[in-house]
């Protein structure tokens, strides 16, 4: 019995092969992913070219111009940045599930693509731009935050943070910054105020080096901070009165932990607009495969959000060439059918 | 590991109208703490466990003030099986007993072989040992009950506070319950609505009323016919049973029928 016991507790070979595996996956993922566009790469040339240009004593070079442009300056940045968006977004999922106790949470229920619109279109209409090509991702940002900061102002009472109060006051929110930013596009004579509608479905067209530097980093941090505090995140499980006598300052760490959510989402979501349910979907699918613990859900998660970017993305530039799809509406296409079952799923074992 | 001593000096909370509330708990001491709903009970507990913070007064343990220690450092000291554990959880019976390792663990969380063998014995002894790879969603109210018995025991408390802990019990399980309990190398502080239960198991019972502490003292002096008068606001008639332990039978008055079943 006890050696039983042992063996159930320790399923930690399976779960560092999956990550393993799943690292694995991701970094041919992303080879190919560079490879495949509407201009076709072969995996040779892909290798080649990114080896050569980074380690120019190791690799022999591969083909040279448009091609080396499109993989290093087009592709290269687009697929690490998707990446990196559907590690952060997937995470951040993880996280806020297990905060606010709710299978449905997804970070864009508190505000944050909503106030990202509504602060790029605020300085497109404005028309000033004092940080440069970075005045809109930085408006992004500032607007997804105080989206964020608002939710978290009027769902905070008395010290305490409860998850129903917060995700009513991010629906409440949501719903007015929409509106603010719908009227302000459709009143504005400028056409290129309707380009702000990008933060609304998202997309990866267009990633230059310059923009993925933040966002890469951010999300490595905020995923290393979030796993060193997943033991922390399963005492939660227990709800506030048993979270407590584990020693948990619950009101503390579930607003820590969401100011950390709003920093990483900001980050993603300025330079990527809303790209919904990879939040939902890959925390939800990982913890079905692999079990509850956050200690292993947060990497698996992350990992499993990044590969399924990096493809999702290749679709989206695959499908209608030479247009490409938002990203966010194809995670939307694969998203809802999901989302139902996971109704479905719950609704069943209410009733069971 | 020595039971902890608890002394509550003149605690008030006013949400729940805790007023004037001093409590001594000698280490090793059971304590029952009976009192009506909404009499104050559990935020009398919650205050113990370092969930509320009182608007005056302070709680003791050992000598030291809950509120000028840790979360994390009381927590190693204090266990608590409150009353609301979700139902809904995905995680194993397993995993929600190892949790009471969480004040001991470092920055990764990650459990030794002692920390393995604690969780093993404590499901061993609350009897849930075969249910170990269940999700909890799935167990019955009771089982759920031990889960939580389980996972304060492998917290190693020296003070061990249980919110109405019979509650969705069976009678075979509230009798083991108690038995577990006394078993114990700790203080215990337990809410409880059976008075019968609470005389029979518990070394000295306090009463709560409208926030106040009404009575204090070995069962037989506290469970009386008055009590239950003035308090619960029933009749009962008190007898001693067999062991000396106080029998309650309440008096439930006829209702003069106006009208006919037929």
């Amino acid at each position: 019995m006890t050696k039983a016991f042992a063996a159930g507790r320790l399923h930690r070979p399976a779960a560092l092969g999956a990550a393993g595996g799943l690292a694995l996956l991701l970094a041919g993922s992303m080879v190919a992913a560079v490879g495949l566009g509407p201009v076709a790469i072969p995996f040779g040339d892909v290798s080649r070219i990114i080896g050569h240009h980074y380690a120019p004593a190791l690799v022999e070079a591969g083909p040279q111009g448009p091609q080396a442009v499109i993989v290093l300056d087009l592709r290269l940045p687009r697929v690490l940045l998707g990446a990196a968006v559907g590690a952060g977004l997937a995470v951040v999922g993880a996280v806020m599930q297990a905060v606010l106790r709710n299978p449905l949470a997804d970070p864009y229920l508190l505000g944050a693509s909503s106030g990202a619109s509504f602060g790029a279109v605020c300085v497109l209409i404005a028309g000033f731009s004092p940080l440069g090509a970075l005045s809109l991702p930085v408006a992004a940002f500032l607007g997804a935050i105080g989206a964020f900061a608002l939710v978290l102002l009027l769902a905070g009472g008395r010290g305490r943070l409860a998850p129903t109060r917060l995700i009513l006051a991010g629906v409440a929110v949501s719903a007015f910054t929409e509106a603010i930013t719908h009227y302000l596009v459709l009143t504005s004579p400028d056409k290129e105020v309707r380009s702000a509608m990008f933060w609304t479905l998202g997309g990866l067209g267009g990633t230059q080096w310059r923009d993925i530097g933040v966002p890469i980093l951010v999300v490595a941090c905020g995923t290393a901070w979030f796993w060193a505090g997943a033991a922390r995140l399963n005492g939660l499980v227990l709800g506030d009165e048993g979270a407590t006598s584990l020693g948990l300052e619950v009101d503390r760490l579930r607003r820590r932990l969401v100011v950390g959510c709003a920093l990483v989402v900001g980050a993603v979501v300025a330079v990527s607009g809303g790209i919904g349910f990879v939040a939902l979907m890959v925390p939800h699918a990982v913890r079905m495969a692999i079990g509850g613990d956050n200690r292993r859900v947060l990497p698996v998660s992350a990992l499993t959000g990044a590969v399924l970017l990096v493809w999702v993305d290749v679709a989206a530039r695959m499908l209608q060439r030479p247009d490409e799809i938002p990203v966010g509406v194809i995670t939307a296409i694969i998203g809802v059918p999901f989302f139902l079952a996971l109704l479905r799923r719950t609704d069943r074992q209410e009733h069971a | 590991m020595k039971p902890a001593a608890l002394r509550i000096d003149d605690l008030s909370w006013a949400p729940a109208r805790l007023a004037g509330i001093t409590l001594r708990v000698a280490p090793g001491e059971t304590v029952g703490l009976l009192g009506p709903n909404g009499s104050g009970k559990s935020s009398l507990l919650r205050c113990v466990y370092r969930r509320i913070r009182p608007d005056a007064g302070t709680v003791l343990l050992d000598g030291a003030d809950i509120w000028r220690t840790s979360a994390r450092q009381v927590a190693r000291s204090v266990a608590a099986v409150t009353q609301d554990l979700p139902g809904d959880l995905d995680n194993t019976v397993e995993q929600v007993v190892a949790l009471g390792r969480l004040p001991y663990l470092g920055t990764l969380g990650r459990l030794d072989r002692d920390d393995l063998r604690l969780v093993h014995e404590a499901m061993a002894r609350c009897d849930v040992a075969g249910l170990a790879r269940r999700r909890v969603a799935t167990l019955s109210g009771g089982e759920r009950q031990r889960v939580q018995v389980a996972r304060a025991l492998v917290q190693q408390p020296r003070l061990l506070v249980l919110d109405e802990p019979t509650n969705h019990l069976d009678l075979h399980h509230q009798v083991e319950l108690f038995r577990l309990l006394a078993g114990l190398e700790t203080t215990i502080l337990v809410a409880l609505h059976d008075l019968q239960l609470a005389a029979s198991a518990c070394d000295r019972l306090v009463v709560l009323h409208d926030g106040r502490l009404v009575a204090d003292g070995i069962p037989q002096d506290v469970v009386t016919p008055e009590l239950l008068t003035d308090v619960y606001r029933v009749d009962a008639d008190v007898t001693a049973g067999p062991d000396g332990h106080p029998r309650v039978s309440l008096r439930i008055p006829p209702v003069r029928r106006s009208w006919s079943l037929r």
